[in-house]
Order: C-alpha cells, then sequence, then structure tokens
C-alpha cells in the first residue's frame, strides 16, 4: 500500500507544483497509515522530495520522455502505481497533469476527482471535495473503486515541510513505440515572463484600461510584484492582449495569492475564473462596480492616477524590505 | 472522414447556481442551458471539415430527453445527425464509456470533444475515450488539421503552445483558437427549418461502471465586506501586515 505521487519538473529541475503534490500526497498517507512513493521522470536532485514527506522515489531516465508525452507519462504513472501497490495517485491540475490523469485512471481501473481543493474528508468511505461549475460551487465526491486518482487543484494546498528520509530507486517502465504516436514538433513558450499558471500574483486590466498602449503601467506594477499580467474577455477578444491572458469561466482559472482587478468591472463570468484567488484588490472609478462585492480590498479612484503611485509605493516598500 | 462531436449540455454562464434537496441536486429552475462553450468552437471547426474536405459531422450527448434542444441546435448550425444516449450524465467515467461505445460502433476517425464542461469542469471525459478506444488523443487542442490520417495540431501548454504530429483516429479536448469568437455561427431560420427534418437517434446505454458518486453540493462561504481604502500607502500596508500576500 502507498500513496504514489507524480512529480512534475522541467528541464530536470521540480516545478514548484510537484512539491505541492507531495505535500498532499503525505497528509493522505497519513490518513491512511502509509507512506508517500515520488515518480521523477529526467530530473536532476530528486532527495528535495524528501523534504515534503516522500520516502521513496522511483527515478526514471529515459532521453524519449525529455518532452511531455501523455500517453507515455501515463503509462509511466500507471507502471509505478502497479508495483507500488498505490491506493491513492495523486496528480496536480497543471497543463500536463489534466492531460495525462484521465488516461492513468482508465488504465489503473481507478475513479477520478479533478479540482480538488482538500485532503480528503473521509478515506472509508473515500470522498474528496473539488471545484465544479466552474468555480461557483463544492462538490464532495465519493470514489469507490480500489485505486483512486487526484487531480489537485493548483495552489489549493500550499507546501509543507516535513522531512523524511528518503530512498531512491531506478525505475524503468516498459514503453512501445505505440506509446509514442504522438510527437512533438515544436515548442513556443515565453520563456521571460511569469506565467499566470504559475504566478503568485497577477495584475489584470479590463476594458476601463481604454486601449493597448495603456497597458505600460500596468506590466510596471506587474514588474515591480515579479506578478504575472492577466485580462478580462474583451480585452483579449480587441485583440489588446494575447488570448493566452483571457481570465475568467471561458478563459484561464486563476488561483493566485493576490489578483488585483484595474478596470474590470466584475462580470459574473469573470469572477468565476478568480473566485479561487486568496486575496483580490479592485482599483475602479465606479463605487457602483460588482467587483468590489467580491473583493477584499479595494480602491475607488482613476487607474491612470492609482496604479503608478501603487506600483512607485511598493518599490519603496521593497527597497525598505530588502 | 467521419465526425463526432461531444456535446456537454450546460447552464448559461451567466446562471447563479443552486442546489435543492439537501444540496445534493442542481437546482435547474430559471437556469438556461447551452451547448457547452468549449464544444461550440469544436462544433464550428468541424463544420469547416465539412464544408472544405467533405467531411460528415455527426453530434452526441448522453443525457436525458432535456437535452435534446442543445442537439436540435447542434443540427441547425449544421452538424448532419444527433445521437441521444438515454442516460443521465453521472460520473465522467460512465459517461466515456457510453461515448466510447458509439465511436467504435460508428467507426468514427476523429472524435471532438471540448477541454472541459463549465459544470463538472472534470476535463476527463475526451481523455478517457481515448483510452477507451485506442484513439491518440491531444487536449487543449488549439489548432488541427488532417491530411489523409495525418493530424497536425497544437496544445495549450504553461506559458505557451506546443505543435503535435499523430494521426487518426484521433480524440482532441478541444477550447477556443480551434476558431475564433466571431467564427461561431447562430442557426438561422434555414438551419432551424432543415434541422426538424435530421435525425436524432435515441440509443439505449450499455451496461457502463460508475465509479464515483458525488454526495453533495456546497457553495462558497459568504464574502465579508470589501475594506476600501483612500489611498496606495495604506493599500500596500494592508497587504503587507494583514493580508500577508506581498
Ligand atoms: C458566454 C460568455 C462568456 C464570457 N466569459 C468571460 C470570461 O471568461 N472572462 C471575462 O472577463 N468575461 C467574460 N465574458 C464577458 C463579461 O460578461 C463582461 O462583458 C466582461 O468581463 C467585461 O469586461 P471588463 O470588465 O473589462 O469591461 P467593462 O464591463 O466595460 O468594465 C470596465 C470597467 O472599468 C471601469 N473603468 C473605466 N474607466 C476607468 C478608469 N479610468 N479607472 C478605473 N476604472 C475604470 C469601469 O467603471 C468598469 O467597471 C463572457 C460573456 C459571455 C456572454
Ligand atoms: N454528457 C455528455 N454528453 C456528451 N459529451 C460530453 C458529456 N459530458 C462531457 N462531454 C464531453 O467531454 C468534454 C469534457 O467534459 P468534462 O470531462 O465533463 O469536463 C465536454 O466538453 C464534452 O465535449
Amino acid at each position: 500500500m502507498s500513496v504514489l505521487v507524480f512529480t512534475e519538473s522541467e528541464e530536470g529541475k521540480f516545478k514548484k507544483i510537484a512539491f505541492e503534490a507531495v505535500s498532499y500526497g503525505k497528509a493522505i498517507a497519513d490518513m491512511l497509515g502509509t507512506t508517500v512513493t515520488a515518480v521523477a521522470i529526467n530530473s536532476n536532485d530528486t532527495n528535495e522530495l524528501g523534504k515534503y514527506g516522500a520516502s521513496k522515489v522511483l527515478n526514471v531516465s529515459n532521453s524519449k520522455l525529455d518532452n511531455f508525452n501523455a500517453q507515455a507519462f501515463a503509462n509511466v504513472v500507471s507502471q509505478a502505481a502497479t508495483k507500488e501497490n498505490a491506493q491513492v495517485i495523486v496528480i496536480s491540475s497543471s497543463a500536463n497533469g489534466k492531460f495525462m490523469s484521465p488516461l492513468v485512471a482508465v488504465n489503473n481501473q481507478a475513479g477520478y476527482v479533478a479540482n480538488a481543493t482538500n485532503v480528503p474528508e473521509s478515506v472509508s468511505p473515500f470522498k474528496v471535495k473539488s471545484t465544479v461549475y466552474s468555480n461557483k460551487a463544492f462538490a464532495i465526491t465519493e470514489i469507490s473503486t480500489e485505486t483512486k486518482v487526484i487531480g489537485l487543484a493548483k495552489n489549493a494546498y500550499g507546501l509543507k515541510e516535513n522531512e523524511v528520509s528518503v530512498s531512491s530507486e531506478d525505475f524503468s517502465p516498459e514503453l512501445s513505440d505505440n506509446d509514442f504516436n504522438t510527437e512533438v514538433v515544436s515548442v513556443n513558450k515565453a520563456t521571460d515572463v511569469v506565467t499566470i499558471a504559475d504566478a503568485e500574483i497577477v495584475v489584470s486590466g479590463g476594458r476601463g484600461l481604454k486601449g493597448p498602449e495603456n497597458w505600460g503601467m500596468l506590466e510596471d506594477l506587474a514588474t515591480t510584484l515579479g506578478a504575472a499580467t492577466a485580462c478580462s474577455k474583451p480585452v483579449s477578444d480587441m485583440g489588446w492582449r494575447p488570448h493566452s491572458e483571457h481570465v475568467g469561466q471561458t478563459g484561464k482559472p486563476v488561483s493566485s495569492n493576490l489578483y488585483i482587478a484595474i478596470g474590470i468591472s466584475g462580470a459574473i463570468q469573470h469572477l468565476a475564473g478568480v473566485n479561487s484567488s486568496k486575496v483580490k484588490v479592485v482599483i475602479n472609478n465606479d463605487p457602483e462596480a460588482p467587483f468590489f462585492k467580491a473583493a477584499d480590498y479595494g480602491i475607488v479612484g482613476d487607474a491612470f492616477e492609482v496604479v503608478p503611485k501603487l506600483t512607485e509605493k511598493i518599490k519603496e516598500f521593497k527597497a525598505q524590505n530588502a | 472522414m467521419k465526425i463526432l462531436v461531444c456535446i456537454s449540455h450546460v447552464p448559461d454562464t451567466t446562471s447563479k447556481i443552486n442546489f435543492t434537496e439537501n444540496d445534493t441536486k442542481f437546482d435547474t429552475n430559471g437556469v438556461q442551458f447551452v451547448i457547452n462553450p468549449n464544444d461550440e468552437f469544436g462544433l464550428t471547426r468541424a463544420m469547416w471539415f465539412k464544408e472544405k474536405q467533405g467531411a460528415s459531422v455527426h453530434v452526441i450527448n448522453v443525457g436525458g430527453p432535456e437535452t435534446e434542444p442543445t442537439l436540435r441546435k447542434a443540427l441547425a448550425i449544421g452538424a448532419d445527425e444527433a445521437i441521444r444516449v438515454n442516460t443521465p450524465a453521472t460520473d465522467g467515467f460512465s459517461v466515456a464509456q457510453q461515448l466510447s461505445n458509439v465511436v467504435k460502433e460508428g467507426g468514427y476517425d476523429l472524435v471532438i470533444a471540448g477541454r472541459e464542461s463549465l459544470d463538472y469542469n472534470g476535463g476527463m471525459v475526451p481523455g478517457m475515450i481515448a483510452k477507451l478506444t485506442g484513439s491518440n488523443f491531444v487536449n487543449m487542442c488549439l489548432e488541427i488539421e488532417v491530411e489523409g490520417t495525418n493530424v497536425t495540431a497544437s496544445r495549450e501548454i504553461d506559458g505557451g503552445k506546443e505543435t503535435l504530429k499523430t494521426s487518426l483516429p484521433l480524440v482532441i479536448g478541444g477550447q477556443k483558437g480551434l476558431v475564433q469568437e466571431s467564427d461561431l455561427r447562430i442557426p438561422n431560420m434555414r438551419g432551424i427549418m432543415q434541422a426538424r427534418s435530421k435525425p436524432l437517434h435515441v440509443k439505449e446505454p450499455v451496461d457502463a461502471a460508475t465509479n464515483t458518486t458525488t454526495v453533495n453540493f456546497e457553495k462558497p462561504a459568504p464574502k465579508g465586506a470589501v475594506k476600501l481604502v483612500d489611498t496606495v500607502e495604506e493599500l500596500v500596508n494592508l497587504l503587507h501586515n494583514e493580508a500577508k500576500v506581498i
């Protein structure tokens, strides 16, 4: 018996979500009275995983797995789960995690709950809470199969240190040519910006900013905070900003620690995308803007005055606290 | 090329979400149902395959009779035939089994589903169909071109996009990008008239396992009132000392 955690890495380095998934897996393992085994694919330093509670790491090194491939990665995780007799398999809800999880679930005849936000409410019966209806509600779902796959919502659990001694073992799953029927031809990725998916802080702009030429002040604020930039749907529809920045029910969900909304009215479809952000700040010149009802902090004022001042103030603050 | 577009029937994005019967059932009172937005992008892309490459396009839903207006809308947009598998959509895996059965029987080359549905948001049905039918799979698909059985597609990754080569039979989890918002089609009078005489087959379900059961729903805790501040100094102070986010 064990809890198996897939730990995602990029160019050999673990992503933060890998540590979050291990922290979460450790909490479930404690509830079940068992231990955590992590599967790491082409990762350099797997000892780091012990800090968050993995007692064993299955190390896979295979150059065919340098690029993510859902079918092959799912088969690696499935075989590891079988070998470890895993009761629960934890996979983060990143783009790659969501791609492979349903395949793992079918492979291992496991019930799958995506977007889990908490540790299970109970382990017998096994019930877990997840977001549904575009973050407008939660569902408590019972999984009745022997093996369970849980997709952990991003930033829902956080990192919890829980040092254990970790043993590491090489693992060579069997993969066939069929697993590589889908092949990556090219990757187009901005490397110098913080993405919405990884960001702790997101600075987002709406139609209130009047035009793409005014995004400079928003980018300054984002750079100062080490934040990602985002926008409302009309802003990306009008081509002021790329579609990848569109936040909301029909765009990306944001689950950052801090979301700063500037010149965004707070339509229900937009709010659905930011409900799971922890702290929301709204800057809007209309005190009646619906976003204020969903916010923690607000400034009623003209963005063109407030934003540059805020950036200056944060620079000062950072300088003092450096 | 035979294309099957999976259509999930979901509450309109403006819907307020409520539950009844001790928070165990979704309250459909006053809720408008629509074609899941991700599926609508996929359906429009399928229409282009039909018009440019002579593909046939069928649409399918697993659900009760209440979903038929949504399927008729898909027919009015231009799909050739519709199928409804007559069983309530409860868990993703059981829905995927019903859909896979139809995919195998119908010999479809390309299955277009959505990245996720706006109700369960599981993002699990397309991947499960791929696995159950032994097809290739591209999730969060932004673009797709098919020549013979060769496929070039791109998908969203965290922070960018990736171009892939694969082949039919294929399942995709699609989204905006397959077509743009401005390409979406609103059914016209002629389409609506034609849809009335197009076939809508009702199929009885096959036996399927159910792995998960939703026990009950919860709504997020009501939010405390917003703290309005007058100056950026105060805001920075609160974000640091109270919210502890900077
Ligand atoms: C099917 C469907 C799906 C949708 N999905 C999404 C989605 O996923 N995401 C999304 O965002 N929207 C979505 N929408 C659109 C949504 O309904 C709203 O239209 C949209 O969110 C509004 O964007 P906005 O707040 O930027 O613009 P507006 O509503 O025009 O608001 C602009 C705001 O800026 C303020 N403002 C103006 N000038 C200033 C200034 N100088 N300083 C400060 N504030 C100022 C105004 O007071 C106003 O509140 C969807 C709509 C539909 C029908
Ligand atoms: N009941 C259903 N009938 C037909 N297709 C469905 C159904 N449920 C989900 N799908 C398809 O699977 C996609 C992802 O749904 P989900 O896994 O529920 O997030 C949807 O966008 C649809 O294309």
